[in-house]
Formats: C-alpha cells, structure tokens, sequence
C-alpha cells in the first residue's frame, strides 16, 4: 500500500484545530465546483452566499439572531457527546420547549407583566428537559438506545405542534390560519439593537457558553463527562456513576434546546406557528463537532453555520437557487470534518510500512 | 371488520411495510458485518428522489429502481471510505449522511414539486388475480413488494449458510480474529454497507414510484429510523425484521382505518403511533441487557485499523 495511515503516538492538538479550518476550506472549494457545474459563477455565488448577508447592520444581527439558538443547543449537545450520549433529538427538545414556554405567553394573554419573559424562559427550558427526561429515563430504566428514542420524539413533538396550532392553540380571530394569536410584548424578549430583530437571546446564549465551559473545565461533573467518554472503565473505577451522567448531559442539553426554542418564539416569530425552527436541532449536531465539542468552539462554529442559512436565504433571493442548498451546504462540512478529523489521531505515510517491507510484501 | 375493507387494509400493510423491509434487511447485513450505520434515512431519501427523477424524466421503471438503488449505494460510498479508511466516528458519519441526503434531496427534488408519475405497475395477472380474496391478496403487488421478500429470503439465506456470510458474521463478531486468519475485515465491511445502501435506496424508490408517486420533500418521515429500530427489534434476524416491518406496516395504516370506522381520536395523535410503537419495541428489546448485549454484533460500531 503506497499512501497509508500511521497511529500518532499522541493525538495531535494542532490537528484539533486546523481540521475544522481544512474542512470549510474543502466545503468551499467543492461548493464553488458545484456552483460551476450548475452554471453560475463561482465566485459570484460565494459571495452571495457568504459574504452578502453580512455586509450590513442588519445581516449581522440577522446572524446573531440564526446563531443563538445554534449556539444554545450547541453546547448542551456537546457535554453528551462528550459521555457517548447521543442526544440526536434536540429538535424536538426545542419544539416542547417552545410550545411550554409559548403556551404561558397565550395563557396569560390578557395579562401584562415584566415576570411573564422570566416565566416563559423557565418553562421553555423545563419543556426541553422534560422532553429529554423520557430518553434519560428509558436509557437508564430499560438500556433503550437514546438516538433512536430521542429522534422519535422528535417526530411526536412536531406532531404535538401540528396538533395544536390547528386545534385548541389557533388564533380565534386568525381567519382559521394555523397560527397562534399574536404575543403580547411583554412576552416578547427585549430588542438589542433597535430597527433590526437581534434580541436578548444573544447574551443568553453567551452566558450559557460561558457556563457551559465552566461545567466541562472547571466542574466536577464536567471532569466525569470526558473521563467517561475517554474511558467507560476508568470512570466505573473511579465510582462515576454513568447513569447519573446519562441523566446529566441529557437533561442539560434538553434543557438548552428547550431555551433556544423558546428564544425563537419569543424572540424571532413573536407567535407559535408550524414551523418554529428550519431544523436548528440537527444543525447544531453540526455545530458541536465543528466546534470540537468545546463551548467556545461552539460560538464560533454556531456563527459560520448561521452564516450558512442566510447565505441559503439570499442565495434564493439574488441567484434564484433552492434555499436546501443550505443543507448540501451543511452536510458537505460535516463530511469534511469528519475526513480531515482522522490527522488527528493518524498521520498519513507514503510507501511501504517498515513491517511490511521486513514481511516482503 | 368486513372482508371487502380487510383485503385492501391488507394490501395497505403491504406498501407500508416495504419500503421498511428493504431498508431493515439492508442494515441487517451492515450490521452484522459491525458497522453501525445511521445514514439509512438520508439514504432512503437519495433513493426516493433519484427514482422519481427518473421515473419521471424516462418513464422507465426498471430504470427508475436502479437509480434508487445506485445513489443509495454512492451515499453509503461515502460512509464506507469515511468510516472504514478513515477511521471516522460511525455515529457521527451516519448522522452526516441523512442530514446531507436531506439537504440534497430537497435541492434536487425543488424542480420535481408538483409532478407525477404513474406508479409501478400491479402484477395483476388476468384470470388468476381475479379470484376473490386470495387474488388480490398473493397476485396483486407490484414488482418491488416480490422483490422484497425474495430478498428477505436470500439475505436470510445467505447469512446462515454461505461462506461469505459466514464472514460477514465473523467480521462482526470479531473484526481481530477475522484478520489474524486473513480475511480482509475492510473489504467485507465495505460490501456490507454497499449493499445496505442499495438496499435503503430501493426502499426510498418504492416510497417515491409505488406508495406515494410524487416528491415531497422529507417524504421518508422517520422511515429510515424506524428501519434501524427494527434491526434491534428483530434480533439482528432478516425474517423476523420483514414480520416487524408488517407489524410497523400495520401500526401505519391504524390511522388510515381508525377515522373511517369513526374512532373519536384526532388525527395528529393517531400519526404519532408509529413512532410511540418503535420507542415501545425499543424498550421491550433492550429491557434485559444481558439478553441484548448478546444478540448484538460484537463489534458493532467499532473501527478496525491495521497497525504496522
């Protein structure tokens, strides 16, 4: 075998943070191919899709806006990845949380209050925790695969918002639209910068980075998530309780989605709607490998994949391309990152291993 | 319930419980050569659009399934380079794949919106298919629901008693011994999960040219997952993943008869019970762990590197 992979002695800490960079630099370049094949001009289109959007005030706090929810999930994903929990259905995490949340805003729809926005908050983030219990308890309770529990829930919960913003939620004066009535504003979150959408959700999302990498470098259970998911054993030996960590990351990371989705609807959509979030849950799956599972990371990586929907949205609107590239988009990173993640534990070799050569292959 | 409504309910398990056998049988094999992929639904989506594209470009449904299979196979391509030569994350690479198969799809499938096609033809044999009941029951599919269940057999067939399935099996029980006595783990693995992905593509062309002929974007709904649910569900066994795929089947279709037999149930809750149904299989399956640990692959989900 003339190219081939060699076992680092050590995993390369170098590597951990050019891969992300190889990646997006890959993404690119296949994109601008992409773009050529189907017949508009590369650089023309990159531009659109990548600078464009944020050459204004408002595309910038557009992108905030896109990236807290990210951002949000992001790092409450990463902790469980860290364990080998795989919270896979953040989306629906998000939707319950929402509907909680959205659900104190229309039922105190005739009531003012600065508490209502608290209150909401709350119940967004006890919504996604909820959600996020039943594959914790189902994992821990009856060894039941938390991917494929937790993304089935992800389909029920669309299906609980489908039923109630058609059913008991509709607007009784909404010509029969599948909406909600319209928040009050004081179940809306404060704006940031005035004339644009940008909200207090950002700073939200920025503190929870920054507890986020409080809890993984600073905190005790932070150091059980990575020894765990280094090394099941070590941490049995150490007396970590795996169970109590699989409730942990996925509580916490529930919680988080359950955050961001109340964010969107309080902050963004202003009503509850069918289709709260463009699959910000799965997205942030992204998120958090693209960030190296590392809150910081995370606010980095949640930035350019926001960057990615609005590219998508201006693309449809200046180019007349499908806004699914976005998910093309989206995926092909993934797919890089992945790829250029093996030079962190491998390194690539040209000819004949020593071994080989003393075998006489 | 009449005979007149149980022969088309029947028929109704049968589409819905296809395109899951395809799948479910494919992942069978991919997973007991010990590779996890979670791709199937990005792959299922691939295949959905590829034949429907083709189906409605050419007209042609051999073609049409051939497509749905060949970019089922090219996805699952991907997975195998990355996670076999690459040594790459199998959760995270199975992710990848449906969240790129989604995205792809739904750019492809932007132009296809709004077209039709007219469905795979029914065997439907003159004489033979008109007799009552049985008829319709045994003659009246279309080419893929026979092809399914021969696939079932030979899959079935061809784990327990060829050589290579044989291999498959040792690969996925012990990916270390299988190498030691030179068999190459990479390449059974990587046919493993090329078949697989044909095979999610198959299921997703039926979905697109036989169930519902027309594109819908994410119009695999949670099929690919509830694919892989009933990979566990069955024991890693291909017969008993095809009863599984008809027994989802006939979860699916409660929601199509319930309404018309009047049951106070609002429809959205009635959607949601093949989802529940899986989560409740899930749990049935894996409650003993000891019992569940020893079905599994021994190594599935774990990356094989030669080292020197």
């Amino acid at each position: 075998m003339l190219v081939r992979l060699e076992q680092r002695l050590e995993a390369s800490k170098r590597m951990v943070y050019l891969s992300p960079l190889v990646a997006v630099f890959l993404t690119i370049l296949t994109a601008m191919l992409m773009f050529g094949v189907l017949g508009v001009d590369p650089v023309k289109a990159i531009e659109t899709f990548f600078i464009e959007p944020v050459s204004t005030v408002d595309g910038v706090a557009e992108l905030l806006l896109k990236a807290t929810p990210l951002v949000l999930i992001g790092v409450g994903l990463s902790l469980g990845f860290q364990a080998n929990v795989w919270n896979i259905g953040a989306e629906g995490q998000l939707i319950i949380g929402a509907l909680a949340g959205g659900g104190l805003a229309l039922a105190f729809y005739d009531h003012s209050s600065i508490l209502l926005v608290p209150g909401m908050l709350f119940f967004g983030i006890a919504g996604g925790m909820a959600w996020a219990a039943i594959p914790a308890w189902l994992k821990t309770r009856f060894n039941t695969n938390e991917i494929l529990t937790s993304l089935m829930l992800t389909y029920v919960g669309l299906l609980v918002l489908g039923y109630l913003v058609h059913g008991p939620w509709k607007d009784p004066d909404g010509m029969n639209f599948p909406e909600s009535r319209l928040f009050h504003d004081s179940a809306l979150l404060p704006i940031l910068i005035d004339e644009t959408r940008l909200n207090i959700g950002w700073l939200i999302a920025l503190l929870v980075v920054v507890a986020g990498w409080i809890l993984i470098s600073r905190h005790i259970i932070g150091f059980q998530i990575k020894v765990i998911g280094m090394a099941p054993l070590a941490g049995a030996f150490a007396g970590f309780k795996e169970k109590k960590l699989i409730w942990v990351t996925l509580v916490i990371s529930g919680g988080c989605a359950g955050l961001a989705g109340v964010i969107e609807l309080s902050g963004a959509i202003g009503q509850i709607v069918p289709s709260i979030s463009p699959g910000y849950g799965f997205t942030a799956i992204i998120v958090a490998f693209l960030g190296r599972l590392h809150p910081v990371g995370v606010l980095f990586a949640g930035l350019l994949m926001a960057l990615t929907y609005l590219g998508g949205d201006s693309a449809q609107i200046t180019m007349n391309l499908p806004n699914a590239v976005t998910g093309v988009f989206q995926g092909m990173l993934l797919f890089f990152l992945l790829a250029s993640d093996v030079l962190i534990t491998y390194r690539i070799r040209f000819g004949l291993s020593k071994t080989r050569m003393k075998a006489g292959e | 319930m009449s005979i007149e409504l149980l022969v088309p309910a029947i028929l109704t398990i049968v589409t819905a419980a296809t395109p899951l056998v395809f799948a479910a049988v494919g992942e069978t094999v991919v997973e007991k050569a010990g590779v996890l992929n979670l791709g199937v639904e990005g792959m299922m989506i691939m295949g959905a659009i590829a034949a429907f594209a083709t189906a409605v470009s050419t007209g042609s449904e051999m073609l049409a399934i051939l497509a749905g299979a060949g970019s089922g196979l090219l996805l699952s391509l991907v997975f195998g380079v990355l996670c076999i030569y690459l040594q790459a994350n199998q959760v995270a690479t199975g992710l990848a794949l449906t969240i790129f198969g989604l995205g792809l799809s739904a750019l492809i499938g932007y132009s296809y919106v709004g077209k039709t096609f007219v469905g795979l033809a029914k065997l439907n044999i003159s004489g033979i298919s008109d007799i009552p009941i049985l008829g319709p029951l045994i003659f009246g599919h279309d080419a893929l629901v026979y092809l399914s269940v021969i696939a079932v057999a030979i899959v079935s067939w061809f784990l327990a008693k060829t050589r290579l399935g044989l291999l498959v099996r040792a690969v996925g029980e012990n990916h270390d011994a299988a190498h030691s006595i030179g068999y190459s783990v990479k390449l059974i693995r990587l046919g493993a999960i090329l078949f697989g992905g044909a095979m999610a593509g198959v299921g997703g062309a039926y979905l697109s040219v036989s169930y519902t002929p027309l594109w819908v974007e994410n119009m695999t709904a949670g099929r690919g997952w509830i694919a892989l649910a009933l990979v566990v569900f069955a024991s890693w066994k291909p017969w008993r993943a095809f009863f599984g795929a008809y027994l989802f089947g006939g979860i699916t279709i409660i929601q199509l008869y319930a309404q018309g037999m009047g049951v106070e149930v609002s429809a959205p809750f009635l959607s949601m019970l093949p989802y529940l149904a899986t989560i409740l299989v899930l749990v049935i399956i894996s409650r003993d762990s000891v019992k569940a640990r020893l079905n599994a692959p021994a190594c599935l989900g774990k990356n094989f590197h030669v080292s020197g």
